[in-house]
């Protein structure tokens, strides 16, 4: 079973996202990570650099296969976890807190989904 | 539609995850992950479910000169129960498959090929055998587990007296007697590591399986899917039909000449790959300077000049780093020439180091 912390929100993506005074952060759901095994690079934008809602800003390589992470908001990226670029396996090791990157002067976010809401997204894709 | 081989319940209550792969459904990883079981077969042992592997008996008194005259390698001067590696290539000089052979007697052999290309082998050695061969496809009733890492000898001297254990590489003994299932025990593999491969019946391959991880279990030996099968030849530097070899790449340009007798009577794809001469293009090894992991089928660049293709490329486990195996063009293919790959439309430095990768330690 993945595990869904209840004060976040998600993407169907399988993005998580924290919002704190204005400052988004972004990372990978424990189930994005059970799926793709054990991650073995992380390919990280920089900070200052404006992602889109929808748009990729990141590559995350397994062993298995290389994925790509969506941005669920438009902004600017104001930090990035930069500590994952020698470690990726945090990633697979503590999801919510190995978050990939921060984003400020959000100016759109996507539909985002309750823990409720993305469990039910994890369960369709399990079945 | 997939088949299952016949030890699919046991890799679904082993926790296997479950994926397509050459028409059948087979485990690429189990519940640890792919890095743990590729360091378990390099350090203790690992256990893996091959039985989709293809098997195609010869027998009869041409059965000798068939082999010789469909495949690049000698099976002349072989003992018996000797196992021996060969390429079968098509009238241009392209590898159909690659594969080993495993002889029994004077007039009886084994070949053993990829699952992918089964059914295309087996159509051209049977239109291609000599007369007084019989070939017949018996993949269907065949399963093989691979017992691969250090502790392998360990772990079957658990089970089977020591003169039932094949000793020298590339052997093997037929007709063994473990613990009542019949089996084929043979001192080879596709990992790099000391192991051995085992072929028995599908009814035995369920209790062969338990046996085995039983025996194995104080030993360390874990289950390990189709993932670690790949980084485990990719860091050895195997090459894997469909990657390295194809029915446009010749051996000779894989670099696999130790298995391409060129001396050795006429035999199909000879005239081409004599023709054809020293390659033009040659398998090199690079091993990843910059940040990131080289996948297949990516351009590979020398002071800006496109010299090659990537045709396999992953993390290796063992050694810690990114590596990948590439057709490049000859007059760049210099170990410690820098070159560029093109990793989804952003370059990575990377260097052309001597194949393999990585040799087990004696």
């Amino acid at each position: 079973m993945s595990n869904i912390p209840a004060e976040l929100k998600y993407s169907k993506s399988h993005e998580w996202i924290k919002e704190e005074d204005g400052v988004f952060t972004i990372g990978l759901t424990d189930y994005a990570q059970s799926a793709l095994g054990d991650i073995v690079f992380i390919n990280l934008p920089e900070e200052g650099e404006s992602v889109c809602a929808g748009d990729t800003f990141s590559d995350v390589e397994s062993v298995k296969a290389v994925s790509d992470v969506f941005s669920p908001v438009t902004g600017t990226i104001c930090a990035v976890n930069e500590a994952l670029l020698d470690d990726p396996a945090q990633v697979n090791e503590a999801p919510y807190e190995a978050w990939l990157i921060q984003v400020r002067d959000v100016t759109a976010t996507e539909d985002l989904l309750d823990a409720e809401g993305y469990a039910a997204v994890v369960a369709a894709e399990e079945a | 539609m997939e088949r299952k081989t016949p030890l699919y319940d046991l890799h679904v209550a082993e926790g296997g995850k479950i994926v397509p792969f050459a028409g059948y459904l087979l485990p690429v990883q189990y519940g640890t992950g792919v890095i743990q079981e590729h360091m378990a077969v390099r350090q203790k042992a690992g256990l893996f479910d091959v039985s989709h592997m293809g098997e195609i008996l010869f027998t009869g008194p041409t059965a000798l000169d068939s082999l010789n005259h469909l495949l690049t390698n000698d099976y002349r001067n072989m003992p018996v129960n000797k196992v021996r590696y060969g390429v079968m290539c098509n009238a241009q000089g392209g590898t159909i498959d690659d594969l080993v052979v495993y002889k029994f007697g004077e007039e009886s052999y084994l070949a053993v090929v990829n699952a992918a290309n089964r059914e295309k082998d087996y159509a051209h050695m049977a239109a291609n055998v000599l007369e007084g061969t019989q070939c017949r496809d018996i993949s269907d009733t065949v399963a093989q587990l691979a017992l691969q890492g250090p502790k392998a000898p360990a772990i079957l001297k658990k089970l089977l007296p020591e003169d039932q254990i094949p000793k020298g590489y590339y052997t093997a003994l037929p007709n063994v007697d473990l613990q009542g299932i019949k089996c084929l025990i043979s001192r080879t593999g596709y990992t790099g590591e000391l192991g051995y491969e085992i072929y028995t019946s599908n009814e035995d391959a369920p209790k062969l399986w338990k046996l085995l991880r039983e025996a194995g279990e104080e030993f360390g030996l874990i289950p390990c899917g189709l993932g670690a099968r790949d980084t485990l030849r990719l860091e050895a530097a195997m090459p894997l039909y469909g990657h390295e070899m194809d029915e446009t790449i010749t051996p000779l340009e894989a670099g696999l000449d130790f298995g391409v007798k060129l001396d050795k009577a006429a035999f199909i794809g000879k005239d081409a790959l004599v023709t054809a001469g020293t390659p033009q293009r040659v398998r090199v090894g690079l091993a990843v300077t910059g940040r990131g992991i080289v996948r297949e089928a990516q351009e590979v660049f020398a002071n800006g000049e496109k010299i090659g293709v990537t045709t396999s490329g992953t993390h290796c486990p063992y050694l810690g780093k990114a590596v990948a195996m590439a057709l490049v063009d000859v007059r760049h293919s210099a170990a410690e020439t820098e070159v560029e790959v093109d990793v989804r439309g952003r370059k990575v430095a990377a260097k052309i180091i001597p194949l393999p990768f990585y040799t087990r330690s004696k």
